[in-house]
């Protein structure tokens, strides 16, 4: 007869307690109508009118998304083609350098990733007067090379569980690689593609850190943006931008996990 | 066409190997060779001019004239025990949140991989669940939560636990929380996949054999799920170590941790050739726990075949 490890559930309550609270609160608050964060005056929606109305904060917003969907598109493509080639060329030159710069962006501190790409803009505008100026572009590229690592987790994992048998089929067949390539890898990669390609978005999505060091005057993302009057102190505003977001956050996971889980049943079956 | 099919490539791994030039490129460009230029910076010595650091290389009329190198800029870093310090402040913080991470999840990874599947990813979805909302916006959170007047203490002197606001806000401890609040997730994925693939054979075992719960758990529990402790700790620990934004929002003015010092190095004294040379070290300081880490990771991989 087992005893119910009461402490346990106790600690297990808290951890999940602590991990919702805070997002809870904010979500909360948003919805307050007094300009004191702290104090509860109703019910309102006027924050989010407030969002609406403001011009700065709905152009950077546009921006990281735009950054956000272009790099994690660029990084996806590019990630699926290293963990390819470090899945397959096992005799491929340069592979254990290829697999170390895949890597290492994984553990380096955010802060040097940013510091070092700056320098690199800056000493290329110097060489080959490219880039003139830095902003949205500087800042995708940025968010690409670090995404793609993380693309490259996940794609990896992936082909290790994949059966080749059916591409070799299709080869036998005749397909050319290319064909080959798009009508059965791609598919048979595509959750894992998926997964990376929101995995990047996300990251992109909410990188302070690197854009603040890559950016240039008049490119401002939201995290930025948000970083800037969060250090100015608490606006009710912000808690409006956090509940959209975990609003959209909470309405993919749960769509996501739902799906995924109707497919393996389906499999199963 | 079907010879055409054959020549172009028939062999689809050179097709891949010719491909995965461009990310190959990519990668030296964007990611080895900043590297680079930060470590020539570090070297350099630093001037007023855009931009201000002395070029490494000296190009005369006959072309390359020699290296200038200094290693002043990490001279400055030892002899001034401020860094010293900041280092040693950001070991010892990301140490403390890594321990106080691995006690909070431990017993919940332990808890999630006991319970039937079903529930299991229910609980393990709740747990990844805040990795995908904003970090900057969770680490915002909890100013709201922490102020003097906020959210926690409001709760607290209603209820008449106390009669003055507790100053929780702008310290090392609201560092702590913002670190295990963040990084929670990272320690319990892989404590939970290392756990679930616990043999629930041995523990019965050892309570056959007259073991206590807690008896077993020390001896049986605890050192299978090394592997998984360690893991979790260096994901913790690595990022942790040269974190900004959470020290920026959440500590207080004497809460010093490198990766504020590196960006105020930065973007206030615009010292470039210190600041390069600040980022030198840091890695150098997280080369060890990453390599444990590659190390762990690649015996993990192996006993999950």
């Amino acid at each position: 007869m087992r005893r119910r490890p009461l402490g346990l559930l106790t600690i297990v309550a808290f951890g999940y307690a602590f991990l919702y609270v805070p997002i809870l609160s904010v979500v909360i608050y948003s919805f307050n109508d007094s300009r004191l964060v702290t104090l509860w005056g109703g019910f309102s929606l006027r924050w989010y009118a407030h969002l609406l109305a403001d011009d700065e904060l709905l152009e950077a917003a546009f921006l990281s998304l735009r950054i956000a969907a272009v790099s994690a598109t660029v990084a996806t493509s590019l990630g699926a083609l290293v963990a390819l080639a470090l899945h397959r060329l096992t005799r491929l030159r340069g592979r254990l350098l290829l697999s170390g710069m895949i890597t290492a962006p994984l553990v380096m501190p955010e802060i040097i990733t940013g510091l070092s790409l700056l320098f690199l803009f800056i000493s290329m505008a110097e060489w080959i007067g490219w880039p003139a100026t830095r902003g949205a572009t500087t800042i995708t590229i940025a968010h690409i090379t670090f995404s793609m690592a993380y693309v490259v987790v996940v794609v990896r994992s992936r082909l290790a569980g994949m059966d080749e048998s059916l591409e070799e089929a299709a080869m036998d067949l005749g397909g050319r690689p290319l064909t080959v390539f798009f009508d059965i890898t791609v598919p048979m990669l595509l959750p894992a593609l998926v997964s990376g390609w929101l995995l990047a978005f996300t990251l992109s999505l909410d990188d302070l850190v690197i854009s603040s060091f890559v950016s240039g005057p008049g490119a401002t993302t939201l995290p930025m943006l948000i970083f800037a009057k969060v250090r100015l102190g608490v606006t009710p505003d912000i808690n409006a931008i956090a509940t959209i977001i975990i609003a959209l956050v909470i309405a993919g996971v749960v769509t996501a996990a739902l799906l995924s889980g109707r497919r393996e049943r389906a499999t199963v079956r | 066409m079907s010879e055409d099919t054959t020549t172009r490539g028939g062999d689809p791994r050179r097709w891949l190997s010719r491909a995965v030039t461009l990310p190959y490129v990519w990668l030296l460009l964007f990611f080895l060779a900043p590297f680079l230029i930060i470590l020539k910076i570090s070297f350099a010595e630093p001037i007023v001019a855009q931009p201000p650091f002395t070029p490494l290389l000296e190009w005369g009329e006959r072309g390359f004239e020699g290296l200038r190198t200094t290693f002043e800029n990490y001279a400055f870093l030892f002899q001034d025990g401020y860094y010293g310090i900041i280092y040693l402040a950001s070991l010892k913080m990301a140490a403390i949140g890594t321990l106080l991470c691995l006690l909070l999840g431990y017993p919940m990874a332990y808890f999630i991989a006991r319970q039937p599947s079903r529930r299991r990813q229910v609980l393990l979805l709740a747990v990844i669940l805040p990795f995908w909302i904003s970090f900057l916006l969770r680490v915002y959170a909890w100013i709201g939560l922490l102020n003097n007047r906020g959210v926690i203490n409001n709760v607290l002197m209603s209820l008449g636990v106390i009669d003055e606001p507790l100053t929780m806000l702008y310290n090392d401890f609201a560092v702590y929380i913002g670190i295990v609040y963040s990084y929670l997730p990272f320690m319990i994925l892989p404590l939970y996949a290392n756990l679930e693939r616990l043999d629930v054979d041995l523990l019965d075992a050892a309570a056959d054999l007259g073991a206590k719960r807690w008896q077993a758990f020390l001896d049986v529990t605890l050192p299978l799920s090394m592997p998984g402790i360690v893991g979790g700790c260096l994901l913790v620990f690595i990022p942790a170590v040269g974190e900004f934004t959470i020290p920026a929002l959440l500590g207080g003015a004497d809460t010093l941790m490198i990766g504020r010092v590196l960006w105020d190095e930065f973007f206030v004294s615009r010292d470039w050739p210190v600041a390069s040379a600040v980022s030198i070290v840091l890695v150098l300081l997280l080369v060890a726990p990453i390599m444990w880490f590659q190390h762990v990771q690649s015996r993990e991989q192996e006993a999950g075949r």
